[in-house]
Parts: structure tokens; sequence; C-alpha cells
């Protein structure tokens, strides 16, 4: 029986529970393979028996297991590791994505607006037509300011009904945790501003069945021209202020420390959210689980000193004199451990140096099999005859000779999650189509790419939740945070203010650009 | 001053040249400023007959000090300094050597063009190289 403390390296989170049983005894079966990343080099093999369930995260239920133990069931101790396996990590992602239902709040406030400014949009005709329905025999003739005013109203309405098109007829990138104030503001004008006008028209027109026509027009153009000052209004507050950078953002994600920095403007802290998350999309490469952390074989030397157990009956302070004794004992002792993990570093690096190098030259010799028929070229002689293939035939068969070294290098730099031979083999005739040579087939799989190369287009839209301390319509300030956060990682964000600059100016002529050769330097000793 | 002829030997009429340092505040000074040197420009030197020597020579004299109290003059190339030879030194190296704090008296070996032609003069016709 060892007295290391095990790890298992399959600790799973919470919320696995919900996945059927099946899953759970399929799972159980693929852990007795230890994998590349997790359990290399732990001296000893876990043995699950089928018929316990795994061990929910957080939870260490070994003690109430010590006739068992060090047989059958595994013991978290000291830091639990949360890793998941690849093959769980796909069906996860699969899980979450497709759970997310499609919501009806995603189109309300579009919705809302659109209903609001179509109304405005009719108003005016309806002021204009209005008299003309009901009490055409008693209005007063209007000669030509009304035909002047005809057109000048028509040609406003389709300014607006272009530019409302132009600017606010565009499907919503984001649901937002609370209200965007300035929408709400501008629709709530706008709102008040038609009513009022209607309230007027209705008293002032309706009622007393008003008979100056030419006051009519003038009002309902009236109303167009407030309704454009509102339109300016709402492309200033929305479009135009958050234009001018203002703030530094440092954009952090935690798992990896991959960072980036964005300038950006005035902006309430959901709007800056959505616009960190719009280039995270771009600008970060994807979040790889098995890149995390250091190999458990480095570690866990770490964690195999000895256990202080106290002796006194009391229990109150000794929690903090048993950590403190530990830690110090642990550093007194002489580690190592440094020097094995720049070993494994350099060994890793070889190894995937090696993988690659392999693939590119099966990758470079496979496309050599192939080559593009030409129209012109006629069909061959019958001595030889060619196969003439579309693309995907012509991608199925060169992959053959490259389908090993690709799946071997793709294991050595953890990425097979991201692609599976469909992917492979539908990028592969992208390229062939495209007259691409072998290395720019190979851009796609020799660095990470950003996230959204990875993305599956399916609408559903992804879940990400805002955490800040203060509420989250509030502007942007110095010494700001606020974090982003998915489920297994989550994005830092600092704000920080761009300097204020301090121009200056130094007039030079380009008449006083004059040399001469350097005298000889004279020292006075 | 000698024709200088670079990997030859350099013959010259020298002058010996004592000059005691004066105190002033925290510096040593010897009332002199220095031109030249094997990391300046030999062509401006306006004191060298041959344009392409290296050598330090003597550009200034402050009125008054001490080296015009021992005699140095302007143009004056200095040979040696304390015993270290002087003709292929750079400029700050020449410096270093002069003013060197824990040293009192400097003793210079200068050669200017008077000297030879008084040494010719002197000697009638007997040409020195």
């Amino acid at each position: 029986m060892d007295n290391e403390s095990q790890y298992s390296g399959y600790s799973y989170k919470s919320s696995h529970s919900r996945t059927s049983r099946k899953h759970r005894d399929r799972r159980d079966r693929h852990r007795s393979k230890s994998r590349d990343g997790s359990s290399r080099g732990d001296k000893s093999v876990t043995i699950q028996t089928p018929g316990e369930p795994l061990l929910d995260a957080e939870s260490t239920r070994g003690d109430e297991r010590d006739d068992n133990w060090g047989e059958t069931t595994t013991v978290v101790t000291g830091t639990s590791e949360h890793s998941i396996s690849n093959e769980d990590l796909t069906r996860i992602t699969k899980d979450l994505e497709e759970s997310t239902p499609l919501e009806c709040k995603r189109f309300v406030g579009p919705v809302l607006g659109g209903v609001l400014s179509f109304f405005a949009l009719l108003t005016p005709l309806a002021f204009l037509i209005l008299p003309q329905v009901l009490w055409r025999e008693a209005l007063e003739p209007c000669g030509t300011p009304c035909e002047g005013l005809y057109v000048s109203l028509a040609f406003k309405l389709l300014v607006l009904l272009i530019s409302s098109w132009a600017l606010f007829l565009r499907p919503p990138r984001a649901t937002l945790p609370r209200f965007f104030v300035f929408r709400c503001l501008l629709m709530v004008l706008v709102f008040l501003f038609v009513a009022s006008y209607w309230l007027f028209y209705g008293v002032r027109v309706l009622e007393p069945r008003e008979r100056d026509y030419r006051g009519i027009v003038e009002y309902a153009a009236s109303l167009v021209d407030a309704l454009l000052f509102i339109q300016y209004l709402a492309l200033v507050l929305l479009e135009v202020r958050h234009l001018q950078p203002a703030f530094c953002l440092k954009v952090v994600r935690s798992t990896d420390g991959a960072s980036k920095f964005y300038n950006v403007g005035h902006l309430s802290i959901q709007r800056a959210a959505v616009w960190v998350l719009d280039r995270y999309y771009s600008d970060f490469s994807v979040f790889n689980p098995a890149l995390l952390n250091l190999p458990r074989s480095i570690l866990s030397k770490k964690m195999t000193g000895f256990k202080v157990y106290s002796l006194d009956e009391s229990s109150t302070n000794n929690s903090s004199g048993q950590s403190r004794a530990m830690i110090a004992a642990a550093a007194r002792r002489r580690d190592n451990s440094h020097n094995e993990f720049y070993y494994e570093e350099a060994e890793m690096d070889r190894r995937v140096r090696k993988r690659k190098a392999r693939l590119v030259v099966a990758v470079e010799e496979a496309f050599t099999h192939i080559k593009r028929l030409h129209e012109d070229e006629v069909a061959s002689s019958p001595k030889h005859p060619r196969e003439v293939m579309d693309p995907r035939e012509a991608a199925q068969a060169i992959f053959a000779p490259m389908a090993r070294a690709m799946q071997k290098y793709l294991r050595t730099t953890r990425q097979q999650a991201f692609h599976s031979m469909e992917s492979i083999l539908t990028h592969l005739q992208f390229c062939i189509t495209h007259n691409m040579t072998p290395k720019a087939f190979l851009e796609r799989y020799l660095s990470p790419g950003p996230t959204v190369q990875y993305q599956q287009q399916n609408g559903r839209g992804r879940q990400w939740t805002l955490v800040s301390e203060e509420p989250v319509t509030s502007a942007l300030r110095q010494g700001l945070i606020f974090s982003l956060r998915r489920l297994d990682f989550s994005l830092v964000v600092t704000v920080m203010p761009l300097p204020f600059l301090r121009l200056g100016e130094e007039f030079i002529d380009p008449k006083s650009h004059k040399f001469v050769m350097r005298l000889q330097s004279e020292t006075s000793v | 001053m000698s024709n200088f002829i670079p990997g030859q030997p350099l013959v010259a009429v020298v002058q010996r040249i004592e000059i005691k340092k004066l105190r002033q505040g925290d510096n040593l000074i010897l009332g002199f400023s220095i031109g030249g040197g094997i990391d300046q420009d030999p062509g401006q030197n306006p004191f060298s007959d041959d344009k392409a020597d290296k050598g330090i020579y003597v550009t200034r004299i402050t009125p008054g000090g001490p080296a015009e109290t021992a005699d140095l003059r302007m143009g004056d190339k200095i040979m040696q300094v304390n015993g270290y030879d002087m003709t292929m030194m750079t400029h700050d190296q020449a410096r270093k050597r002069l003013t060197k704090k824990n040293e009192d008296i400097v003793r210079l070996l200068v050669t200017r063009k008077s000297l030879e032609e008084a040494v010719k003069n002197s000697m009638g016709g007997y040409q020195r190289q």
C-alpha cells in the first residue's frame, strides 16, 4: 500500500452529475488507459471497480471507506487537480452548447424598438391623412407652400427610413444583463415625443376640426424634424461617443495567462464586456484545457512530504500552526523539481519538433501526388487513362499517406480534440480547390488559431457571465476590475486610463541641417 | 619635428620640462590643454608638420598657470610623461596619464620645431635625421 497520496487525475466537476450512468461507466473504462498529459510518470495506477460511482468534485469520501482504503478507492488529498480527459471535453462542450435554448428574450429589445420607430415614422403621414379623410370638404385649400412642405416631408422621411435601416436594423449581437441605458433613454424619448405630438394633435386638430391645412402640414413637418434630431442624438450616443479611445483594457485569461491590451472609449461595463468578447474570439488563441498545468510527475514530488500530526487535544489554534510547519519544512527541503521541469520541457520541445518535421515532409510529399487538370489539356491517351476527380475525392486520395503523421503531431501538441478527421478532410479539400501549398494547408495545425476558427455555426450563442463589484451599467473608470466567466476559464479585465498627452512643438528649419568634420577634441589638464 | 615613418624608431630633439601641479579646490591642474591622439583626426591639428602625426600636442596654455611658468609652449608635442611614452596614446589615455591624482609633479619630454632648428644651427652642417 503506497503511503504517498494518489492522484487520480480524473476528478470531475459536479456538473457532470447530470450525465447518465451509461456515460459514467463508459468513462470508467476509458480511464484505465493512462493518457498523455495527466498520469505520466505516476508510480501508482488506480483501478476503479465499475460498480463504484465516481467521486464528485470536492468530496473526499475516502474517510468513510476505511475498509477498502488503498484497494479500490481513490483518495484525493491536498490540492485536487481538476482535469478532464479529452473525449469528455468534446462531449461536455457539445452538451452545453445544445442545452442553451433559443431564448425569445434576445429579441424583445429590438422588436420593441422596431415597433416604436415604425409607429413614429407613420405618425406624420397619419397627421396628414386623417384630416383629408375625416373632413375633407371643410379644409382650406393650400397652394404652393404646402407642396413645398410635402416634398420636404417626403425626403426627410426617406432619409429617416434609410438611416434607420443602416444604423439600427441589425441583428442584435448580445443580450446584456441590465438595460442598455442609452437605448432605453432614446426609446423613452421617442415615445414621449410622439405621444405628446399625438396629444396636441388630438386636442388641437381632431377635436375642433381644424381647417387650416397648412398649419397641420407644418405641424407634421416639425415632428419629422424632431425625429431627425432624435436620430442624430441616437447616432452620437450609441455609435460615436465610444469611438475616441480613453481607457486601456488589459484582458488576461485566467488559465494560461494569455493577455492582450485594447483601447476603448467611454463605455459602460456591460458594453465594454461585449466589446472585449468580440475581440476575444478573434484575437486569443483557443483555450486548450490539456495544456494547463505542470505534469503531475513533477508536482507530486513536492507533496510527498511528511504529514504533521498534532498530539494535543486542543484543536483551535493547531491548524494554522500545522500548515505553517508543513510549509516551512517543505521550503527547507532541497527541491529539484525545477530541474526536472527544465528537462521535461526540453524533451517535449524536441518531440514536437520531430513530429512536426515528419508531418511537414509527409504533407509535402502527399501534395505532389495530385495536380490540377486544366480545361485545355486533352483527355489523355488511352495508354495512361487518368481518373478525373473532384476535390473531395482528391482530398481523400492524398489524405491516407499523411494521416498517421498528422495524428501523431496533433496528439503531441494536444490538439486532437479540436480537429476531427472529417474537419481535416474538409480543410484539405478547401486547400486543394484554392491551389494552396502544403505550408498553407498546415498553418491551421501548426499554431493554435483564434477561438472563432473552431466555432460551429449554430447560432445558439455562447453563455458568458459578467462578474463585477460595481453595477454593470456604470461607466468605465480607472482601476475597475471585472471578469467574464465561462465554465472552465475566465477573462479578467483591468481598466487603465490612457495618459494625457502634452504635445509640444519644435520647429526645425530645413536649412539648419549642416555638418562639419569633427575637430580634434581638446582637453584641459 | 622629425618625419614620422610608422614602424621605424622616431628620433627627436626633446626638452625636459618639469611642471608642478597647482591645487585648485579639489583638482590638481597643470594649466594647459592637449589635443591629438591615435583616436583623433590628425588632419585637424594646426601645430603638426606632418598631418599624419597622431601625437599629443599642446593646444593652449593658461596664462599664469604652472605650465607657462615651466616654459611649456603652445604647439609642443609631448613625447613622454613621467617616463611613459605618449606618442601612441588615445586622447583619453593621455589625459589620464597627465592627471593622476597621486602625482604632484609631471616631468614631460616635449619637442618642438624650434628645437630642431636650434640644434641644426648650432651643429652647423651636421645633419640629423
